[in-house]
């Protein structure tokens, strides 16, 4: 053991200790990488799934159950957001959207809007929910700000690119028990059959502070959340902004022609 | 523009207050807020840091870690992800920045030097500024979003902790049940703050 | 024998006073409004002190003196960095919640003291207990303040129902504060003073 430590001990010891370390940190991400990818991949995977109503929050099923429900049921498509038109030369498999946002070269500076989205990706993700060869319904990724957080959902729409089938948020740092029931089935369970779009096709479904009528009634609005005025009126501009004319406006426009 | 920097500022001194909201950099914050005078020098000594490293970890981290960032050096690179290696490289960021700084007030500034001095190595460990780095990428800042989050939480955390202090200099003259004394009833004031603090949720400009 | 024991057990128990304890605790609070990341939280912490003090202690007579606090955070910084990995790959739902937090762990006080102030001067094994020891008593403090939030904020432990939400057809009105952070502060403070009423040694002066 040396006793006095000069500089090149030193600088010899801090590189070892830089070897050997980098080695075990490079094989547990190299080695863990393929698992993590699977379980992001899965995550995204259940949520579609309980937007399109096709698996039930409470619903007792395996992964595997729900990745095969999954590759059966759900087709995903890569478009061009600002025409809507299906970019077939994208595999949907390696595209990431979220990496597409923030990317300089694949998006473009959204226009000013209450969601806070920033910039727009210049492709974007839909899933189209087939029975076989035919389209049922369609799921879009939103996006926007609620009160603390980026929130993140899924929402599935009826053919007639209206109707709400269901809608699941599945990241966000909102109040846990406040704004944080966003991601509460029994909230989310409100939403369905409730109708994004009025005659003219502008999204005008809010949440409602004091509390939206029955759906025959009340079909554009649904109830607040207790105790959550901000991240609720978060959830108003973000669907409204991403149904409209720069989201997801014109490809539903085109889907609703028939389009698909 | 200007508008949306004066927003994200005013969002992470009140609202997003890291000390009060995120629990981060309590170590220093219950240890050191006994005078109103060292936690003031604290409090810009970490404000200092953090406006020095969070937009450059940004930088590092989009231009050296980040999902494709090494493209720009040889397009083999591109599907090269390092961002593993974020809280390693931030770390060591941290730690020399400290270092750089503090040897450059003490040769240019001796009097900042006298009056932080003894702060600025418990910074490198506090938990305030590497929380900054790590939420700035969370949230995708740029490096100019990053200066300016990285001020206002600085700043936040220096209201923070002077508040704290004036207040505990005031408890000194007042009857606090013995089991309370010191750490409890810092810990309970501590929550009455956050709660103040959270009345400025939802401000926008 | 008797030391090892001693090494495991001081930190719980004895030793420590309370205010390093809950000095450590740090940025972990944030994950405390439920149990369940807490104690993922909990069992990276322990792991990561139990081996940071490992590692420090095998290199510790080789580590020159003026580099060891950034040789010591490097190891830290790994084993964090590990942690993280597996936590993400193993425990993903869990990851999402814990966000940032697992990052932090880098700076708790508790793990660089640990390998400053035990490891350096320690055998491998004791350092292991004293890390295993020191990660167990911060555990406890995580692990009461999040079922009192769970309990009283969600009527949840573990995520099981224990007292029905009247939302949901039950009594239960659930404190919304127990959901907020300032909760956390109130419950540690509360915590402080029981614990010094029934140890008055460890009441500080004013």
């Amino acid at each position: 053991m040396p006793k006095n430590f000069t500089t090149g001990y030193n600088i010899f010891f801090a590189a070892l200790i830089c070897v050997f370390w980098s080695i075990l940190v490079s094989a547990s991400a190299v080695s863990l990488k393929d698992r993590q990818e699977a379980n992001k991949q899965f995550d995204r995977q259940r949520n579609i799934l309980f937007a399109t109503g096709l698996v039930k929050a409470d619903e007792d099923i395996s992964r595997e159950g729900m990745i095969k429900k999954y590759e059966e049921k759900i087709r995903p498509y890569v478009i061009a957001l600002k025409t809507g038109e299906v970019q077939k030369d994208i595999q949907p498999a390696s595209f990431d959207q979220r990496f597409a946002s923030s990317d300089a070269s694949l998006s473009t500076k959204a226009p000013d809007n209450a969601a806070k989205v920033a910039r727009l990706p210049n492709n974007a993700l839909v899933y189209h929910v087939v029975d076989g060869e035919k389209v049922e319904s369609v799921v879009v990724p939103v996006k926007g700000m609620g009160l603390w957080s980026t929130m993140y959902g899924y929402l599935a729409l009826d053919a007639d690119t209206t109707t709400i089938l269901g809608v699941a948020f599945y990241e966000h740092g909102e109040t846990p028990g406040l704004g944080g029931e966003i991601s509460n089935p029994k909230w989310t369970a409100k939403w369905v059959k409730r109708k994004i779009f009025n005659e003219q096709f502008e999204p005008v479904f809010a949440v409602k502070k004091g509390g939206a009528g029955s759906v025959a009634e009340d079909p554009h609005n649904v109830d607040a959340i207790t105790g959550a005025t901000l991240t609720s009126n978060g959830v108003t501009n973000t669907i409204q902004f991403w149904l409209g004319e720069s989201g997801y406006g014109p490809y539903l426009k085109r889907f609703r022609e028939g389009g698909r | 523009m200007f508008e949306h920097y004066l927003n994200l500022s005013i969002q992470s001194i009140f609202v997003e207050n890291m000390a009060l909201a995120f629990f981060l950099g309590m170590c220093s914050f219950l240890a050191v807020s006994r005078k109103v005078s060292t936690s003031v020098g604290l409090g810009i000594a970490v404000t200092f840091i953090l406006i020095v490293v969070t937009p450059m970890n940004n930088l590092i981290y989009n231009n050296l870690l980040r999902q494709g960032a090494l493209a720009w050096a040889h397009p083999s690179l591109a599907t090269v992800d390092l961002s593993f290696l974020a809280f390693l490289t931030f770390i060591g960021t941290i730690a020399a920045m400290v270092q750089i700084v503090e040897m450059i007030i003490d040769k240019f500034a001796p009097a900042l030097y006298n009056a932080l001095g003894v702060f600025l190595p418990l910074i490198a460990v506090n938990c305030a500024i590497l929380g900054a780095s790590l939420f700035m990428i969370e949230r995708n800042y740029t490096a100019t979003e990053s200066f300016v989050f990285g001020l206002g939480s600085g700043i936040g955390w220096l209201l923070a902790i002077a508040g704290l202090a004036a207040i505990r200099e005031r408890l000194m003259y007042h009857n606090i049940p013995a089991g309370l004394r010191g750490l409890g009833i810092t810990f309970i004031i501590t929550g009455l703050m956050a709660i103040a603090f959270m009345t400025f949720a939802g401000i926008q400009l | 024998m008797a030391k090892s024991k001693e090494a495991l057990f001081n930190p719980v128990f004895g030793e420590n006073p309370i205010a390093a304890q809950v000095l450590g605790i740090c940025s972990a609070l944030a994950v405390t409004t439920q149990m369940i990341p807490s104690t993922v939280m909990c069992l990276a912490l322990i792991a990561v002190t139990a081996l940071s003090n490992v590692s420090v202690s095998a290199v510790r007579n080789f580590i020159p003196p003026n580099i060891r606090i950034i040789v010591q955070l490097t190891i830290i910084a790994s084993l964090v960095i590990i942690a993280d990995q597996v936590i993400k790959a193993y425990a993903f739902d869990v990851s999402k919640q814990l966000s940032v937090y697992v990052g932090l762990i880098i700076t708790n006080c508790i793990v660089m003291g640990r390998a400053e102030a035990f490891a350096m001067q320690e055998k491998p094994w004791k350092s292991f207990l004293d890390g295993i020891g020191n990660g167990i008593g911060y555990s406890l403090f995580l692990i009461i303040v999040s079922f009192f939030r769970e309990l009283l904020g969600s009527g949840k432990i573990y995520g099981f129902e224990v007292l029905k939400l009247e939302s949901e057809g039950g009594w239960y009105v659930p404190n919304g504060l127990m959901v907020l952070a300032p909760s956390a502060f109130f419950i540690i403070g509360l915590m402080i003073w029981a614990l010094r009423t029934w140890k008055p040694e460890q009441v500080e002066e004013n």
